[in-house]
């Protein structure tokens, strides 16, 4: 399949990050970027990564599946990711969460019918002392209200 | 950036430059004593330089506490395999956000560690195991680390050393279990994180099957500073059988959350009365989570005369674990904690063992069942019985980390579960609820 | 052998070798700790947590599956704790276990089961709501229903690490983790089965068995399979005259647990529904059904006409039936009809090899060497695919003794994945590529030469003097296609100096009667005689029997008793199974033609112990122990230059070819052989 100049370099520095035969090392990194690329994982970029590492498709349809990031469906533009583990729980995750289901009329691992905001129960994302935090994309937030969520979800839509 | 104001309380040696004017940057490093540590330890012997790290007492900040200078001198160094050092940024225990603060402010303290590290056992490279959803650290240490080899702290001949050394960031893309060393390097090798069986350990069979130095962004982040100052010097800030400083994260209900260095025993109740400013809203502690989400939790009374070190808290049968403080108050639903924290592992259980795949999902639904109002007396101690019959059985320490928590909430608030029984919604919540509105 | 280490289990002092893992030192000892995931000779998992046991001044349980043993080490297998571990590993295993045993497949012989009745708990404690996941085809012949999988990954391992295939993975994480196949949906792989018997629970079913019987209503009976010439032995399940399955969960038999795809499925050629049921007799240019006397009387009749003239016979023999049969059916054309034309389809140059080797001793491999000896040398073969027995004994040896594989091969194979030096040998002179080797293959310690039918007539004297120059023990293996292919010829069905051979007699013209027992010469070939009167015996009516005069329905070998002799040279045990109607033995069929012709005082009893007793006596090298093959085991034939006559005829050599999914015949009738994807997709 045909890649991105960027990610095609990528690849290749990634290919040539690890010893000698050692270059299925790359495929972790490799899905998830070019994930952000594509969108999510498709069945042609789980050959063409196995080609590319020199394992079988199925070797790397074991991995995909097991990483929580990697997502075989195509995700919003915008993915946000609410955390609700136990630190952003106790300082208002959960209510945060709910609050966005609400507001966007979807649930977890769902897109909205415009493609544009998908939404995701996350665990720990590591912002615990600045919870209750969020990421949108890779992007952290921290210390959410509803009230920022709401200014937040209309930056994204203006963004458009 | 930093995310939340200092504490005079805080005795910054890993955070020392936190604050300072681009502080990530090579130039900022060097103008601060940067690589000082690495110039020392060319000087030094592998054996010197392990010695020293031994006589810090360094204790690994991941969550296990093992010594690191003991660790390191587990490595074949004549071995005629290439040798590996791997940081362990995984960062992704409950409670638990400071190798986050370490790369995004001082990088190259991450890369010098590295170095001495190699030094120390004859490895020539090194990745640092970041995960997935820490990509804006990712870009950071990939700047600093080009920055260094760019002048000369990275590749061939560092310093005209004749010492070699590459190194790599290695992207996770979200997986709990890659916290495990030897699920990292699985991780690292394109593999499932799934953890090895061991013996043997990754300082004889690590990352691509040879010999490699593992540990905690923290602990090697605390090397320059323990070569630089001695280890003796390092020894002195903590407490016997512990050296230095651990940055601790403070999160839940409390005033000031943040990530604080502290020294190793410093009081617990001082930690959240004035270093975290106390309860927020004035409201009581009630229970304590000293580490992260693995650790069995304390109430309030065990707090008391308690201080922040891995004896201590081995006393109280709980750990120090990664520095994931969390501070529950008196309105806290118990039997939520529990299975929000179940949940947890359930979900990130890599389900290569019986006890851990199963336990944790059993748990997961029995808690959740329970919490709804739909428990039995029964259950209360079903749920402690399982959590024991996974306790100590698991492939790997994940089943511990999901049994701990939940034994020592079924031990220590068996009364809330009780108070569940009526069949009537979450009396702690509604409590809460009142609070907030 | 190395100090033994001393240690106590259970009380019991034992003595074990150093790395002996505490399990297998348990063992040993007569004590069996349970497990679902260790299974010997696989990569070690502690997954399942059975097997925990104490140790002293250890502080956690230890899985004896990955402990090895320590001198002075204290182990208790038995206690309340243990107990209580596995108890409780057992609730854990069947909290999500859809306990659907009545209907489950492995009832009765399930380790989950017989567990759970050992150790396990009375009652459930588990009210959640199970996870489930609807029951997966994934081909004709395997089905996967993930809740009764217990993750214990040795389906996994047998395909990777056992078949060398890598068909079979684990997708997902935690309490949804499970197995899946190659192509998303379906599998392509060798549909061995292996994955389906070494399941310890229901998860892996086999769609040939499944819903058809319970285990406990089925006879066992220990045969060998019919199909390719490695000799496996194939534990038949029959019930009610019918087989249900074929596998070899009891490791008997050199195979071991193994078992290709012919070995487990490709039985069920016997009741197809063109299985010829009655004998024919050409009636005005028509196959008629007549009685087996009429038939019997009309063939001795012709057979004696022909005789009292002095006509030309012309026999040909098969490479499935039994060593008696073989041995009567030459007997029989050399002692009563006066012929020497007898040959059958020859597809390996084993006669070559026995000459090239007059004289020494101890230089014909059994198929344990493939398993144990330091190097082995493929030369010219696909083995995965034609021998598929021998290519798993040289990936176990590579396994578990590190052996050191050469391959010498046109294209590329299995054994490549193994293998220290492949060579491609584009151009079919082998010895060039040999020869490159010579320096590596003289510094092993000694070597087996396993050689295909491109090695033949002088090229076999050349490879024995290159072995013989390396200057190490060398064990040769001269490969043949099919069940008893190495049967017919030592049991001399080869024309006799100045006999006509197999084209030679189809091009002859002049016959008076061509005889074809299992074989099916005219598939490719033309009968120029076409006078000749043509018995054809088999179990399918052919291209070879519709030119018949008269077809006699044979039995096939799941239908009789006898033996056969396999690749290398193992003599072993044929049982019968069932019966088809209609259909007789080829030993019986030969034996009635003898009797209606009044040579029974000539030919002897036609029952296969009796005409086993005259082979013992008189082929060389098969004066074997009769127990050890009356036992169901394998016994080395010790040919030194038996009784082959050396014809020079290498241009005869042709072997089939034939790929897992194809069998001769055989493989045109077999249902689950013709229905799997792989079959469309081989050669």
């Amino acid at each position: 399949m045909t890649l991105s100049a960027e990610l095609e370099a990528r690849f290749d520095k990634l290919l040539k990050s690890y010893p000698p035969g050692r270059q299925r090392s790359a495929m972790i990194p490799m899905l998830l970027y070019a994930q952000d690329e594509l969108g999510s994982v498709t069945p042609e970029l789980v050959e063409e990564v196995a080609r590319r590492v020199g394992v079988e498709p199925l070797q790397v349809e074991e991995v995909m599946s097991y990483y929580s990031m990697l997502h075989r469906k195509p995700l919003g533009r915008y993915h946000v990711q609410i955390c609700t583990n136990i630190s952003c729980l106790l300082t208002g995750g959960e209510e945060l969460w709910q609050h966005a289901c609400k507001k966007l009329g979807i649930g977890h691992k769902e897109v909205t019918a415009d493609g544009q905001v998908s939404l995701e129960e996350v665990e720990c994302i590591g912002a615990c002392s600045w919870a209750p935090a969020l990421q949108v994309n890779y992007a952290f937030h921290h210390q959410m209200t509803p009230e920022k969520l709401d200014r937040l979800l209309d930056s994204l839509r203006k963004a458009q | 950036m930093l995310y939340n104001e200092p504490s005079p309380h805080e005795v910054k040696v890993l955070t020392r430059r936190f604050g300072l004017e681009n502080s990530a940057s090579l130039d900022t490093y060097l103008a601060t004593d940067g690589f000082k540590a690495f110039k020392k330890a060319l000087e030094m012997t592998p054996e010197q330089i392990i010695e020293e790290v031994k006589i810090s007492n360094l204790r690994g900040r991941g969550g296990a506490g093992f010594p690191a200078g003991l660790k390191w001198s587990f490595v074949p160094r004549n071995s005629p395999k290439p040798k590996y050092i791997v940081v362990n940024a995984d960062e992704s225990e409950p409670g638990t956000c400071k190798d986050r603060l370490l790369m995004e402010n001082d990088p190259h303290q991450l890369i010098e560690g590295v170095l001495i590290a190699g030094l120390a056992v004859d490895a020539h490279a090194g990745y640092i195991y970041i995960r997935g959803e820490y990509r804006y650290l990712i870009e950071i240490m990939d700047r600093a680390i080009a920055e260094a080899y760019s002048c000369g702290y990275l590749g061939k001949n560092i310093l005209g050393s004749n010492f070699h050394f590459d190194l790599y960031t290695h992207t996770g893309a979200g997986a709990y279990e890659c916290g495990e060393e030897s699920a990292l390097l699985e991780s690292l090798e394109g593999k499932r994180g799934v953890p090895r069986i061991r013996p043997p350990f990754p300082a004889v069979v690590g990352a691509f099957q040879c010999p490699t130095v593992l540990n905690n962004v923290e602990t090697y982040c605390a090397v320059p500073a323990i070569i630089r100052d001695g280890g003796a010097a390092f020894a002195a800030l903590g407490v016997p059988k512990a050296g230095g400083t651990k940055l601790t994260c403070l999160s839940g209900h409390i005033n000031k959350p943040g990530v604080y260095e502290l020294p190793l025993g410093f009081p617990v109740m001082k930690m959240i009365e004035e270093v975290g400013g106390g309860i927020r809203g004035g409201k009581k502690l009630k229970a304590f989570i000293p580490g992260g989400s693995s650790c069995p939790v304390l109430t309030a009374e065990e707090c008391q005369d308690l201080t922040m070190d891995y004896d201590a808290m081995a006393r109280k049968k709980t750990m120090l674990g990664s520095g994931g403080v969390v501070i529950m108050d008196e309105d806290t639903c118990m039997v939520r904690a529990a299975l929000r924290i179940m949940r947890f592992y359930a979900h990130e259980s890599c389900g290569w063992c019986i006890p851990c795949r199963e336990g944790t999902t059993w748990i997961r639904k029995l808690l959740q069942r329970f919490h709804d109002g739909m428990g039995q007396r029964s259950d209360i101690a079903l749920i402690g019985d399982l959590a024991k019959n996974m306790f100590g059985r698991t492939f790997c320490p994940l089943g511990d980390a999901a049994a701990m928590p939940t034994m020592s909430i079924v031990e220590k608030f068996y009364h809330e579960f009780e108070d569940h029984l009526d069949g009537k919604p979450c009396p702690y919540e509604k409590a809460r609820q009142l609070v907030m509105a | 052998m190395a100090d033994l280490v001393n240690l106590t289990i259970d009380g019991k002092p034992v003595q074990a070798p150093p790395g002996t893992l505490v399990i297998d030192a348990a063992k040993r000892a007569g004590i069996e700790v349970p497990a679902f995931c260790y299974y010997e000779g696989l990569s070690l998992q502690a997954a399942c947590r059975m097997c925990l046991v104490e140790v002293e001044k250890m502080p956690k349980l230890m899985t004896s599956c990955t402990l090895p043993v320590a001198e002075g080490m204290v182990v208790r297998t038995e206690t309340p704790t243990v107990a209580a571990a596995r108890k409780s590993m057992l609730e854990f295993l069947l909290a999500n276990h859809p306990l659907d045993c009545p209907v489950c497949d492995k009832g009765g012989e399930c380790e989950l089961q017989d567990m759970t009745f050992r150790y396990g708990a009375g009652e459930s404690r588990f009210s959640e709501n199970k996870v489930h996941k609807p029951e997966k085809q994934w081909s004709p012949v395997v089905f996967y229903d993930m809740p009764r999988c217990i993750l214990c990954y040795r389906c996994v391992r047998i395909c990777n690490e056992g078949m060398g295939v890598n068909a079979l993975g684990i997708v997902n994480r935690g309490v949804v983790s499970e197995i899946a196949p190659n192509k998303q949906d379906h599998l392509e792989c060798d549909e061995c089965g292996m994955c389906i018997d070494i399941c310890p629970v229901g998860a892996l079913t086999s769609g040939a068995y499944r819903y058809h019987t319970r285990p406990w209503e089925m006879e066992h009976v220990g045969t060998i399979c019919a199909h390719c010439a490695d000799g496996c032995k194939t534990t038949l399940g029959v019930r009610n005259n019918q087989i249900i399955r074929g596998n070899n969960r009891d490791r008997s038999g050199i195979n071991d647990e193994f078992l290709c795809v012919k070995g487990r499925y490709a039985f069920d050629f016997y009741n197809h529904p063109e299985r010829l049921q009655s004998p024919l007799l050409k009636v005005d240019g028509k196959l008629e059904p007549v009685s087996w006397s009429q038939a019997i009387e009309t063939v001795a009749k012709k057979f004696q006409q022909v005789r009292e003239a002095g006509g030309k016979f012309a026999v040909v023999g098969s490479n499935h039936t039994s060593n008696e049969e073989d041995f009567y059916l030459q007997k029989f054309g050399r002692q009563v009809l006066g012929t020497g034309n007898i040959d059958h389809h020859r597809t390996g140059d084993v006669p070559a090899l026995l000459d090239a080797l007059s004289g020494k001793t101890g230089k014909l491999a059994v198929s344990a060497d493939l398993y144990q000896r330091k190097a082995v040398l493929v030369v010219g073969a696909d083995l995965a695919l034609e021998h598929p027995f021998l290519s798993f004994q040289i990936r176990a040896n590579y396994r578990h003794h590190q052996a050191h594989v050469y391959v010498v091969t046109p294209r590329p194979v299995r054994e490549d994945a193994v293998a220290a030096v492949s060579l491609r040998d584009a151009c079919a002179d082998v010895f060039g590529p040999l020869e490159s080797l010579r320096a590596k293959l003289a510094a092993e310690p000694e070597l087996v030469i396993v050689f295909g039918d491109v090695v033949k007539g002088e090229a076999v004297r050349r490879l024995v003097d290159f072995g013989e120059s390396l200057g190490i023990p060398v064990k040769y293996v001269a490969l043949v296609d099919y069940s008893n292919s190495r049967g017919a010829v030592d049991m001399g069905l080869l024309p006799d100096a100045g006999g006509l051979a197999l084209p030679e007699m189809l091009a002859a013209g002049d016959l008076d009667a061509f005889w074809v027992v299992g074989a099916n010469p005219l598939k490719a070939g033309e009968l120029r005689s076409r006078s000749a009167f043509v018995v054809v015996q088999d179990m399918f009516l052919t291209e070879t029997a519709r030119a018949a005069d008269v077809v006699l329905p044979a039995a096939c070998a799941y239908e009789k008793n006898g033996t056969v002799t396999n690749v290398c040279g193992e003599v072993q045990k044929l049982k019968k199974a069932l019966g088809t109607m209609g259909t007789k033995p080829d030993l019986e069929i030969i034996g009635l033609i003898a009797r209606e012709m009044g040579a029974a005082p000539v030919m002897g009893p036609w029952t296969a112990e009796k005409v086993f007793d005259e082979i013992r006596r008189s082929v060389r090298g098969y004066d074997i122990p009769v127990p050890v093959v009356a036992a169901g085991g394998a016994a080395q034939t010790m040919p030194v230059n038996g009784r082959i006559p050396l014809d020079g005829r290498p241009d005869l050599i042709r072997s089939a070819r034939d790929s897992l999914f194809t069998s001769g015949t055989l493989g045109r009738y077999s249902k689950v052989l013709n229905s799997v994807v792989e079959s469309r997709n081989n050669r």
